[in-house]
């Protein structure tokens, strides 16, 4: 039987506010554990949650880029449950009326667009952290990530593949770190994946059974627990079982799902409105002015580069995938006005280099007005490409001009004709044998010329002025 | 007359004129609790160090010519809001060392307008409760007669006033523990509207409910409290910037063509005929002052209490969740693992009524019932609220007997919780609709127990129960008595 795989996604992204969702304190990772905490993240008796309006509007960006509708009016619901990482004993979040719902974004898979439906964005406080003593039997409490703020995701099971899961995944993660509200750190859990999966038989309508997958905390673990699930399921159908509703948690060691909890034993949360919280009330002014300090999202920022630059949509799509990668290219554009040849400096050597040294753009010791200015060099015939891929691993390593690398190094190309006829004579003088054969018909051996010149002049000789001396000297 | 028999306007007096200090007020009031405070038991813990510190710095402020509205007044606060420093125990084990870190908003507030706190008052555990004898700390004695309860859950407050163990007190009023305690000890207590005062600092009960608000002796010192306490707070997001004025300007104003509302759904069969009488006679003061009288009807009625007790334990189910034994308060010494320490802490922590009132609220959330519970009880509460909407636009102030009943006798309805629901049957309304209401002194029974006569406004109209109660007072020519502790 052939079946076909359902994904849904729940992603959990922190957002970049400097103070927590309901209270002043710091949200910045680390710190001493318990530093970054005060009696109402703390949950003491007495206190109350003010909400952060910071935090609405970094989800309304998040809205906006995910094409949501968001809402006139939402409100705060407490999700109850016993937790000693949750000091309050229940969780801040929303439930029936989120922030935003009913949006989507646009998957592009080798050339082909697929659109992946977002059922609802909302907000809510992230929980502390417990520490495990090996030695002892204690657990010890960090709260310091308590009442950082999340938003939850929620897609719609419109994933067909892992394929497409990763690949929305990497589209989310992308979207967030453009709008700066989400450093989108998955390993210190700042965006955050959970899948629900089922499989069905190719044809049927009705959705099987699904699991829950928890704990991948890497864009490849998200991939390979999604295709270990659809496997394991697929093999229990088709061996006469059946797949029941459960939470399976990713063991990263053993490349397997195991089994958490099963829906008879799923929390109950009670949720209902939270009472120390009011409305948020969103109008269309507070929209349209979210609207403005809206940054190009990566799909328009890949399109306009393929239709203003030119290249590819490969290229556009490799220069887009990171915000400060993008604005360097288009700073080099704008230096030197030669867009694929900058697109091929960027994409080839100094990605190389980066990628060597595990390195971002913004740590590029080659700024985009030294590139800008080699490209020119070359364009202007100053110095040959072969000469460009010597200068640019010396202006990564010494972060040096390539004016300064160029003198230094006397690479400076010889494009005075006299010269080069010079040296074209006398290389025709030593060898009046091969002169003579490319004079009756053998062409081919014009090759051995431009090698013998560009020996003589240790490749300083500008090669199209030496091909132009060349073909006109050899016709004698 | 001793000093702490007086009211807060009679020692401003004094202090202003300079024939006491705020130091001999102090030592009065606590002279007076080392004569009765075993009988009474208003207070789970006295800060007499504190208070007679404050005192003297009163006294230096005093001699400076800083006299605030409050300074050198000794004042009793509930052991549910929250005291820097001070153990704050909510009457309960599970709370029984815990020491806040903070302030609640309304400390704060009567600190800067002068205050000395005395102590701590005692209350039903977390406030669940209408006879202060579900308190940890062991019941509260009515001063009228020891034998009978105080009222709930505010009793240590109303004692320690009626007692005269203190000058005012702050109380919490979720369902009427303001102004039933305070129509059973005989003095004024006021619910303000739900988000007059804030409530930061104030353990939650049922949040959507709670308000702080004063007891006092007479109603002008209640209107001088009010100034102190009522106001915006940015630590709380169900507080409302609406303006605060002079409450004090109210007090001593006429009355003349106020239409006076009478819900005939609180004259039912059941109501003790010495009560029945003392409101009658209320209804004719009024008369007599000026107001006018109308019949009036707030039809859903006889649903509040069951709407009430869907609502307040449902909250209180979340807001008793973080007693877990992890970070402050009671936690049991053996515990084989998570479970059995949340289990253990809470079984020892928490007394017989909460524990019913969580596990009541937890089954009104639960999956399968929040529609026909919880749901069904706040959309009655909508129709509640719109009761008193549509009766304000015929009357400016609603009158209620605020009690059924006189103070009952210790330990006659603690094992039966729907008896003891049903003495909260006049005042659970006001907190549903979220309005303001006050309970004052019309009389005492042949037995010479204490009734409360009690008014209602609409929302942030506190000055006009300021207005009438003070009228009524003056008026009313109720007997001056004092408990014979």
């Amino acid at each position: 039987m052939e079946f076909e795989t359902v994904i849904g996604l729940e992603v959990h992204a922190q957002m970049l506010t400097d103070t927590k969702i309901f209270c002043g304190c710091s949200t910045k990772f680390g710190g001493a554990p318990n530093s970054h905490t005060c009696p109402v993240c703390l949950g003491m008796p007495g206190v109350l949650p003010v909400l952060n309006k910071k935090v609405v509007e970094y989800a309304m960006k998040m809205a906006l880029a995910t094409n949501c509708e968001i809402n006139k009016s939402c409100s705060f619901a407490r999700k109850n449950y016993f937790y000693p990482d949750l000091p309050k004993g229940y969780q801040i979040s929303q439930y029936a009326y989120p922030l935003a719902e009913h949006g989507h974004v646009i998957l592009d898979i080798n050339g082909e667009q697929t659109k992946i439906g977002i059922t609802r964005i909302h907000m809510e406080e992230d929980a502390g952290k417990l520490m495990h003593d090996e030695h002892n039997p204690s657990s010890y409490i960090d709260l310091n990530r308590t009442g950082v703020p999340l938003i939850e995701i929620v897609s719609e099971p419109d994933m067909r593949s892992s394929e497409e899961a990763a690949d929305y995944l990497k589209r989310l993660h992308e979207i967030l770190v453009y709008l700066e509200i989400c450093d989108g750190n998955m390993e210190e859990g700042s965006f955050r994946c959970d899948a629900n999966v089922s499989i069905r038989p190719k044809g049927q309508n009705e959705f099987g059974t699904r699991a829950e997958l928890k704990n991948m905390n890497s864009f490849r673990n998200v991939q390979r627990a999604l295709e270990y699930e659809i496997k394991r399921q697929q093999y229990l159908v088709e061996n006469g079982g059946t797949v029941v509703q459960e939470t399976r948690l990713w063991d990263d060691a053993q490349g397997v799902t195991n089994s958490m909890r099963s829906k008879e034993e799923a929390h109950d949360y009670r949720y209902f409105p939270d009472p120390d919280l009011v409305p948020v009330l969103v109008d269309n002014a507070w929209i349209e002015e979210i609207k403005k300090g809206m940054p190009e999202l990566p799909l328009a920022k890949r399109e306009r580069f393929v239709k203003d630059y030119q290249i590819p949509a490969y290229d556009a799509g490799v220069l887009t995938s990171d915000k400060a990668l993008a604005n360097y290219y288009e700073e080099v554009v704008k230096l030197c006005s030669q867009p694929k040849a900058a697109s091929n400096w960027v994409m080839g050597d100094v990605m190389r280099f980066l990628n060597e040294d595990k390195l971002d753009i913004r740590q590029c010791p080659i700024t985009a007005k030294s590139l800008a200015d080699m490209i020119r060099l070359i364009d202007e015939g100053s110095i040959s490409g072969k000469m460009a891929k010597e200068i640019v691993g010396d202006m990564y390593k010494t972060g040096k001009s390539p004016q300064t690398i160029v003198e230094e190094k006397g690479m400076v190309q010889i494009t005075d004709e006299s010269e080069l006829i010079k040296t074209i004579t006398s290389i025709m003088e030593a060898n009046p044998g091969q002169v003579a054969d490319y004079r009756g018909g053998k062409e081919k051996i014009f090759g051995f010329f431009v090698g013998q010149a560009m020996k003589a002049t240790k490749g300083k000789a500008n090669p199209q002025l030496v091909n132009e001396l060349l073909k006109k000297m050899l016709a004698g | 007359m001793e000093l702490y028999q007086l009211t807060i306007h009679e020692l401003q007096e004094k202090i202003r004129n300079g024939s006491v200090s705020a130091t001999q007020i102090t030592e009065s009031v606590f002279s007076r609790i080392d004569a009765v405070e075993e009988r009474v038991n208003s207070y789970i813990r006295l800060i007499k160090e504190e208070a007679l510190n404050s005192a003297a710095k009163a006294d230096e402020n005093i001699k400076k010519g800083e006299i605030k509205s409050l300074t050198g007044i000794p004042i009793a606060l509930k052991d549910i809001v929250c005291t820097k420093g001070i153990t704050t125990t909510c009457g309960s084990h599970i709370l029984h060392n815990f020491v806040p870190p903070y302030n609640a908003t309304v400390v704060e507030k009567l600190k800067d307008a002068g205050a000395v706190f005395v102590g701590k008052t005692n209350m039903d555990e977390f406030a669940m409760g209408s006879s202060t004898e579900t308190s940890y700390f062991g019941p509260t004695r009515n001063p009228w007669d020891l034998e009978r309860i105080p009222g709930g859950s505010s009793g240590g407050s109303a004692a320690a006033v009626a007692a005269d163990e203190c000058i005012a007190s702050i109380g919490s009023d979720t369902g009427g523990s303001i102004r039933q305690p305070a129509a059973l000890c005989g003095v004024v207590g006021m619910k303000p509207t739900y988000g007059r005062v804030s409530r930061f600092g104030l353990i939650a009960f049922a949040s959507s409910l709670d308000q702080i608000g004063p007891f006092t002796k007479d109603v002008e010192d209640c209107a001088i409290m009010m100034n102190a306490l009522a106001g915006y707070d940015a630590r709380e997001s169900t507080s409302v910037s609406a303006e605060v004025p002079d409450y004090r300007q109210f007090a001593g104003q006429n009355i003349k063509g106020w239409k006076i509302g009478i819900p005939r759904e609180y004259f039912i069969e059941g109501i003790d005929q010495e009560v029945n009488a003392a409101i009658k006679k209320a209804i004719s003061v009024i008369e007599q002052c000026g107001g006018q009288c109308v019949d009036i009807s707030l039809p859903h009625t006889q649903y509040c209490v069951a709407a009430y007790y869907i609502i307040a334990p449902a909250e209180a189910s979340s807001n008793l969740a973080r007693y877990d034994g992890v970070k402050y308060g009671h936690r049991t010494a053996e515990a084989r693992d998570l479970l059995d320490m949340y289990k253990k802490t809470r079984m020892q922590g928490f007394g017989a009524e909460v524990k019913r009132r969580i596990m009541i609220g937890t089954y009104a959330l639960s999956a399968g019932y929040y529609d026909a519970y919880y749901k069904k009880a706040s959309q009655v509460r909508a129709l509640i609220k719109r009761d008193f909407e549509e009766a304000f636009k015929k009357c400016d102030v609603i009158l209620t007997p605020t009690t059924p009943t006189p103070a009952f006798k210790i330990g006659e309805k603690t094992d039966d919780p729907l008896q003891m629901y049903l003495s909260d049957i006049f005042t659970i309304s006001t907190n549903l609709a979220g309005i303001p209401g006050i309970s004052v002194p019309c009389g005492f029974t042949l037995g010479g127990l204490p009734i409360g006569v009690q008014f209602l406004a609409s929302h942030f109209e506190e000055g006009k129960l300021i207005q009438i109660a003070s009228a009524y007072e003056k008026s009313a020519e109720i007997e001056k008595r004092r408990p014979s502790l």
